[in-house]
């Protein structure tokens, strides 16, 4: 017989349901910006330079005369495409090798936790930072430097969840009963391990897009003709005082999509234990 | 005490020399070599025999360890990074000059943090579930997700450009210091509103709570005299950490308000490839953040008595 859903744990699928609706729906305009925009987002329309926002341009046009909805629209998908790719490599492989590490433990745990330190201990911000200075702009690069600092968080946690689950009595058990550590890491430590994890990784989606409209802001994104959100800002700025849209627009969009990750995160974790939500 | 501070000063010198062999080992990750450009940009063609004069009178025909072991001596006896192209004079001369400006905004945006986050965030959780909480928790749920740096666009929009009442932008009055400090600390502010609320409301419905209502003990006493005590631990933590953010973020507000600190030199080191400049700001970031750490971590064995006893103790 299958038991009824509390109130409370109800109301939090309902929550769930809804903000997961809009954040598909905004992954979605983005997903689709090529068949939504109007105009392509780097085409020129020198009659209409910094147009406000009317009926022919949602959102106005830009110093180019360029339609800001499309390139907002353009933003997205990259910005959304760098988020989720930074935050999957990072989980994927912090995951595994925290997990790998407390696990085993020894020398490899050892080194891996000194490691961590190291990288905990400074700024990741400005490691990243420097790092894209380095190796150069674009793409490729950027989510390389961001992946190379993130992947320690993720790490921690999960080393810190198998080490409370490891010496439960059932991993005990199952052991005696003949299971090989493949079996015991897959059937018994993940399913503990991912789920708290998980709402981690969604809250985590909100701020990796931050930090990347800001490296973008400092011109360390995909270099200036592609639309990206921290870049349009950087742009925006200097036409204040003529183009207030060109700051509003990209800023809110921003907003709006952090947002919604954030609520998300905050959703998948009133699911995960819903008793009373600190927030 | 001092064991502790002992070994944490131990933990510092192997966390900056890791630091400093990942900052230095950045050069070989260029993907142009040094010598070849400056041999284009000398116009002397591929000539083998030039290449090896430069490459031994700048040394990087060295082994690895070579090179880095004169660098690093350079570092730690005379704060020396080599010349910046970009400014043409000693990285060390740029930090000098501008490091200051750097440390003057994070310190402002770190008192100000402080004094709009906790008096908001213990409002919060004292009158939680109420209009003020729901007003709170809201702004600092938007704050949380705005990039700050459009937060301070707005503000130059509004206040400068629309208002006239603050400068667009530049360094050197206080009104200057206004709006670079508010964009600064405005999202981490809304994080420590809800992490103070969070631990709060948690120290709230702890046993003790009704136990000293039981006894009479007055709300002011409770919260002042012992919420707040055993909150702040777990908010002390978070500080150090917060600073070091704090230092990242000063990159992008100073670009904004053409701030004359680190930060903005930083920028224009990146896009001028400028890497002693940038090589020497990475160790500075680095060098500060460790040490706020360390001054957090011996305020929190002071401010927690379990720690400290256990100290003496010991």
């Amino acid at each position: 017989m299958k038991r009824k859903m509390s109130p409370a744990r109800t109301k939090a699928w309902i929550k769930f349901g809804l903000i997961a609706f809009f954040a598909l729906l905004f992954i979605s305009f983005a997903l689709f910006a090529s068949f939504l925009a109007p105009y392509d987002p780097l085409e020129s329309h020198y009659t209409h330079m910094l147009e406000a926002p009317g009926r022919s341009f949602f959102f106005g046009t830009d110093q180019l005369g360029r339609d800001l909805y499309s390139r907002i629209l353009y933003g997205g998908k990259s910005s959304l495409l760098i988020a989720f790719a930074v935050t999957g490599i990072v989980s994927f492989t912090g995951i595994f090798i925290g997990t790998a590490a407390g696990f085993f433990g020894g020398v490899f745990d050892n080194l891996l936790m000194r490691f961590s330190d190291m990288l905990m201990a400074f700024p990741g911000s400005i490691f990243t930072i420097a790092l894209v200075s380095f190796i150069g702009v674009g793409l490729p690069n950027l989510i390389l430097a961001m992946s190379l600092t993130g992947w320690t968080f993720y790490a921690r946690i999960s080393r810190s969840l198998v080490l409370s689950i490891k010496n439960n009595v059932y991993v005990e058990q199952a052991r005696l009963g003949g299971a090989s550590n493949v079996n015991i890491l897959m059937r018994y430590i993940m399913p503990n391990v991912l789920p708290s994890l998980l709402v981690n990784i969604f809250q985590d989606i909100g701020g990796k897009l931050l930090t990347i409209s800001g490296l973008s802001l400092l011109g360390l994104g995909s270099p200036p003709p592609a639309p990206e959100w921290g870049f349009m800002l950087s742009e925006g700025k200097n036409y204040m005082y003529s183009a207030p849209w060109m700051l509003i627009f990209p800023g809110l969009v921003i907003l709006i999509s952090v947002v919604i990750f954030n609520l998300l995160g905050d959703s998948i974790q009133d699911l995960m234990n819903p008793r009373e939500n600190a927030w | 005490m001092l064991k502790m501070i002992q070994k944490r000063l131990i933990s510092l010198v192997v966390i900056l020399f890791g630091l400093s062999i990942l900052t230095f080992g950045l050069t070989y990750l260029l993907p142009s070599d040094p010598i070849e450009e400056l041999i284009t940009s000398m116009g002397s063609g591929h000539d083998p025999e030039v290449i090896a004069r430069l490459e031994k009178q700048f040394g990087t025909n060295r082994p690895f360890w070579v090179q880095y072991t004169d660098w690093i001596k350079g570092v730690v006896l005379h704060g020396d990074f080599g010349i910046s192209v970009k400014y043409n004079k000693p990285v060390k001369e740029v930090i000098a000059q501008k490091l200051p400006y750097t440390v003057e905004l994070a310190c402002t945006s770190f008192l100000t943090m402080i004094l709009i986050s906790f008096p908001l965030g213990i409002l919060s959780a004292v009158y939680k579930d109420r209009t003020a909480d729901y007003i709170i928790r809201f702004m600092s749920f938007v704050g949380v997700s705005m990039p700050s740096f459009w937060f301070g666009m707005i503000l130059i929009w509004i206040l400068a450009v629309n208002l006239g009442w603050l400068p667009v932008a530049g360094s050197g009055s206080w009104k200057h210091i206004i709006m670079p400090t508010l964009t600064l600390s405005i999202g981490m502010s809304c994080s420590y509103i809800r992490r103070i609320r969070a631990v709060m409301v948690e120290q709230l419905s702890e046993e003790y709570i009704s136990g000293c209502k039981s006894r009479g003990v007055g709300k002011a006493r409770i919260i002042f005299l012992h919420v707040l005590p055993n909150s702040l631990l777990a908010v002390v933590t978070m500080l150090g950490m917060s600073f070091g953010g704090m230092l990242g973020g000063t990159m992008i507000v100073e670009m904004i308000f053409s701030w004359n600190g680190i930060g903005q030199v930083c920028t224009t080191a990146i896009s001028a490839r400028d890497y002693a400049l940038i090589q020497g700001y990475v160790m500075w970031m680095g060098f500060i953040y460790v040490m706020v750490n360390l001054l957090v971590d011996i305020s929190y064995s002071l401010i927690d008595p379990r720690i400290r006893r256990g100290m003496a103790q010991r």
